[in-house]
């Protein structure tokens, strides 16, 4: 069976309407990246060392990273001459089959969110500025509380002008609580009051927003270590999830990102947004690939669902849609 | 995954140069790999690293590089040199109108630092400029932006023109133009909603503010850390509006920062200012030599030389050299060399502009921490005069009295008398060694 076919078979025991909006929401992504590979693919006739020189750089123009992308490219090298592989037509497979075996390297991790069947969930957002925490908190508050779960935000951003202010309006749109104190004041006492609150009022799942910090500030992420700590003295087992923000736009600090925010607070998956816009984040690639971490959640824009679940077959699948139909077709 | 600065890996190319006596053809290219992959690592965009690698071959081939007895220092120098080159004269300056006020929109993406930046460009231009700007909310979408400008303009003591965010943005560009125009404000800056380079309606909003105001600037602000898109976004603004300017934020972090060249290669609009902190006055004028060092991994030694310049004060640091000499450097003296050091900006950071500093092990996880010196400071403030001209006569119950005072511990006021005493012997040991030659004044920090 060929790879499309096993990756489509899994697909569709996935809701069908996930993997449309998928598919969709990833449109412009697609479209850039497929439609070169697609352009590449008919230009050559030969699989050759020109090929390859085209494929390097639609791969580096997708924020792949210098390293993974020779990996990868020497990898794929390797693969057609084991399988001789001529026909530039053929590479369309290959490609893919690599992509999702450098992603997943190997052992299958779970993406779905680690959501306590009973009891208090806790949900800590970190990363840089500007990336999308708070955005993505009010989004994900909006899908738990349509799947019947209580929500919970805790404004732990105390130090950016109007941040508070901001996950309130969040609060108010998809209507839950937001638990604040004063701008200025302590993060962690926001969270133990937040824990406190949630606890009291028997809340499925508290989400908490954190201030951007930029990884080489050592007292911040020393005072984003006391927020965790606080935390996991509350509640054993907390913060169940440390869902690490990254901008899809963003290059190889993103690496940088990953290892700091891990080392610090233990990231346990990556929220990738704004990939609504041209840019890939095709750092994930390497991120997963070296520090374990995976992807759980992308952001596709500023609306309440424009949040979904990733799943490494469906992104793919997205990306080579047009692909796999053909191949299906032939 | 270390990035490499680009002096790292012509260290490989270069070893195995060595012994050979020439420099050919063949192994210029490979330097020439090196070149273009230190380039790519640094987000600078890859069709942007295929010209400057093409220009960088010619003249290395060409003479320069291959006619050299230092082949990899010169491929480095004229790396520099045209990646300097490239990145345009220092043009930190804003547009002044004959006929004020002057107009000023912040245009970009989501998140990349606009309403913080408006922030520090009002600070700047008054603190700088002497002038008088009015802050303009117009990012009417995100949820609280009008609110977070409002902070700002109460932190800064400086008015912020609001109509709220039911009211179109182009109509609130309008109309803040008017009132400015009746107040004799100097300077609109207009904070505008981030949005996507492709989203046309929202491209088509910020033409029609264009159309209303008619800036005399229009401002890109880019997140430094950037990667391939960069091209892509700065381009589209650019077509689309016609930018005038280019400001990079969150360059405080570790990000190389290749967008840069991207950015200026693509629109060829200068790049004036770089954010450089979350404070309003951590906006500094873009220099093109630094950035081109920083993308190459080199260190950014010029900023940390003008920042020790800035902060010492040469007569003071002259007293304290002399003190030094003479035995007779007391608490308050170290006090006040402290203040001298925190003048300069945040330690950790200053660390990272040491060049090679990156690539010192441990050194990233050495914590200089800002708080531990501000107790420092705190036990020495609370100290008599006495105490702190001679610390001997310190005991246990002035110990005591100190830590309260201070907010710290016994075992803390005990540390700072200890290395105090170890910093003097030091000092003596030091004094004794360059005794009779002139040396200039050291932190002992550093
Ligand atoms: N287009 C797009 N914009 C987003 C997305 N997520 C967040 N944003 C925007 O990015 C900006 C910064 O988001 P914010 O949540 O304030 O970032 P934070 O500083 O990390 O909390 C806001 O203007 C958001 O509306 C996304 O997935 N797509
Ligand atoms: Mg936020």
């Amino acid at each position: 069976m060929s790879f499309f076919k096993k990756l489509k078979e899994k697909i569709t025991k996935q809701a069908d309407t996930v993997t449309e909006k998928f598919k969709r929401g990833l449109e412009k992504t697609r479209n850039s990246f497929s439609e070169k590979v697609n352009d590449l693919i008919a230009r050559y006739r030969k699989v050759d060392e020109e090929f390859f020189e085209e494929l390097e750089e639609i791969l580096i123009s997708a924020d792949v990273g210098v390293a993974t992308v020779m990996e990868l490219i020497d990898e794929l090298k390797m693969e057609v001459k084991r399988r001789n592989i001529q026909d530039p037509q053929q590479m369309y497979s290959v490609i893919s089959e690599k992509l999702v075996d450098i992603y997943r390297g190997g052992d299958e991790q779970p993406t779905a969110l680690n959501i306590q069947p009973n009891g208090l969930t806790v949900i800590l957002f970190v990363g840089v500025n500007g990336v999308g925490k708070t955005t993505t908190i009010g989004k994900l508050a909006y899908k738990l509380k349509n799947e019947g779960k209580t929500v919970m935000l805790a404004a732990g951003d105390t130090f950016r002008a109007g941040a508070i202010e901001q996950l309130e309006v969040w609060g108010e749109r998809v209507g839950v609580e937001v638990i604040k104190q004063s701008a200025g004041s302590d993060p962690a006492a926001v969270m133990y009051d937040a824990i406190q609150a949630a606890k009291a009022r028997n809340i499925d799942v508290l989400l908490c927003d954190t201030a951007g910090r930029l990884q080489n500030k050592v007292n911040l992420m020393k005072e984003l270590e006391k927020v965790k700590r606080v935390i996991e003295r509350e509640i054993p087992g907390a913060p169940h999830e440390v869902l690490l923000v990254l901008d899809a736009t963003t290059g190889q600090n993103a690496m940088s990102q990953a290892k700091t925010f891990k080392e610090v607070t233990n990231v346990t998956g990556i929220v990738l947004t704004k990939l609504d816009g041209t840019a890939k984040g095709g750092i994930v690639l390497a991120i997963r690939n070296e520090l374990n971490i995976p992807v759980k959640l992308v952001g596709l824009g500023e609306k309440m669902d424009d949040l979904e679940e990733f799943n490494p077959e469906q992104y793919v699948y997205g990306l080579f849609a047009s692909f796999v139909e053909r191949e299906e077709s032939m | 995954m270390a990035f490499e600065g680009l002096a790292d890996r012509l260290q490989h190319v270069m070893n195995k140069i060595r012994g050979k006596g020439k420099v050919t053809e063949a192994d210029v290219k490979e330097m020439m790999r090196e070149v273009r992959l230190a380039l790519l690592e640094a987000d600078v965009n890859f069709k942007v690293v295929k010209d400057f690698v093409k220009r960088v071959s010619e003249r290395a081939v060409g003479q320069e590089v291959m006619k050299s007895l230092t082949p990899g220092q010169q491929v480095i120098k004229v790396v520099k040199e045209e990646l300097t080159a490239l990145m345009g004269g220092e043009q930190s300056k804003i547009a002044v109108s004959n006929r004020p006020p002057t107009v000023v929109m912040m245009v970009g993406l989501q998140g990349a630092g606009k309403t913080t930046t408006t922030g520090k460009l009002a600070n700047l231009l008054r603190k700088k400029y002497n002038r008088k700007p009015l802050l303009v909310a117009a990012d009417i979408y995100r949820p609280a932006a009008i609110k977070q400008l409002e902070t700002l303009g109460k932190q800064l003591n400086m008015p912020v023109f609001s109509l709220g965010d039911q009211v179109s943005p182009v109509e609130i560009a309008k109309q803040a133009l008017e009132k400015a125009k009746e107040e004799h404000y100097d300077y609109v800056l207009i904070d505008t909603a981030g949005r996507l380079h492709i989203d046309e309606a929202l491209m088509d909003e910020l033409k029609q503010i264009k159309e209303v105001t008619k800036p005399d600037e229009i401002f890109l602000v880019v997140d430094a850390m950037t990667g391939q898109d960069a091209v892509n976004v700065a381009q589209s603004f650019n077509e689309q509006l016609g930018l005038t300017g280019v400001i990079l934020t969150k360059l405080d972090g570790d990000t190389r920062g290749g967008a840069a060249l991207s950015i200026k290669a693509v629109t060829n609009t200068p790049i004036k200012f770089v954010g450089m902190g979350e404070k309003l006055d951590a906006l500094e004028p873009f220099h093109p030599e630094r950035m081109a060092s920083r993308i190459l991994g080199m260190g950014d030694v010029l900023t940390l030389i003008e920042k020790a310049q800035a902060a010492v004060d040469e007569e003071k640091a002259k007293e304290l050299e002399q003190k030094m000499r003479t035995m007779s450097f007391t608490l308050d003296d170290f006090l006040e060399q402290l203040g001298q050091v925190r003048k300069m900006g945040p330690l950790d950071e200053l660390l990272k502009m040491l060049p090679g500093a990156n690539k010192i092990k441990g050194l990233n996880n050495i914590q200089i921490d800002e708080k531990q010196i501000g107790r420092v400071e705190a036990i020495i403030r609370s100290m008599t005069k006495e105490e702190k001209m001679n610390p001997e006569i310190i005991n246990a119950s002035r110990k005591k009295r100190i830590a309260k005072g201070s907010g710290t511990s016994v075992q803390e006021v005990n540390r700072l008398l200890k290395q105090f005493e170890e910093m003097k012997k030091m000092m003596k040991m030091m004094t004794t060694m360059t005794k009779g030659k002139k040396r200039g004044f050291r932190f002992p920090f550093m």
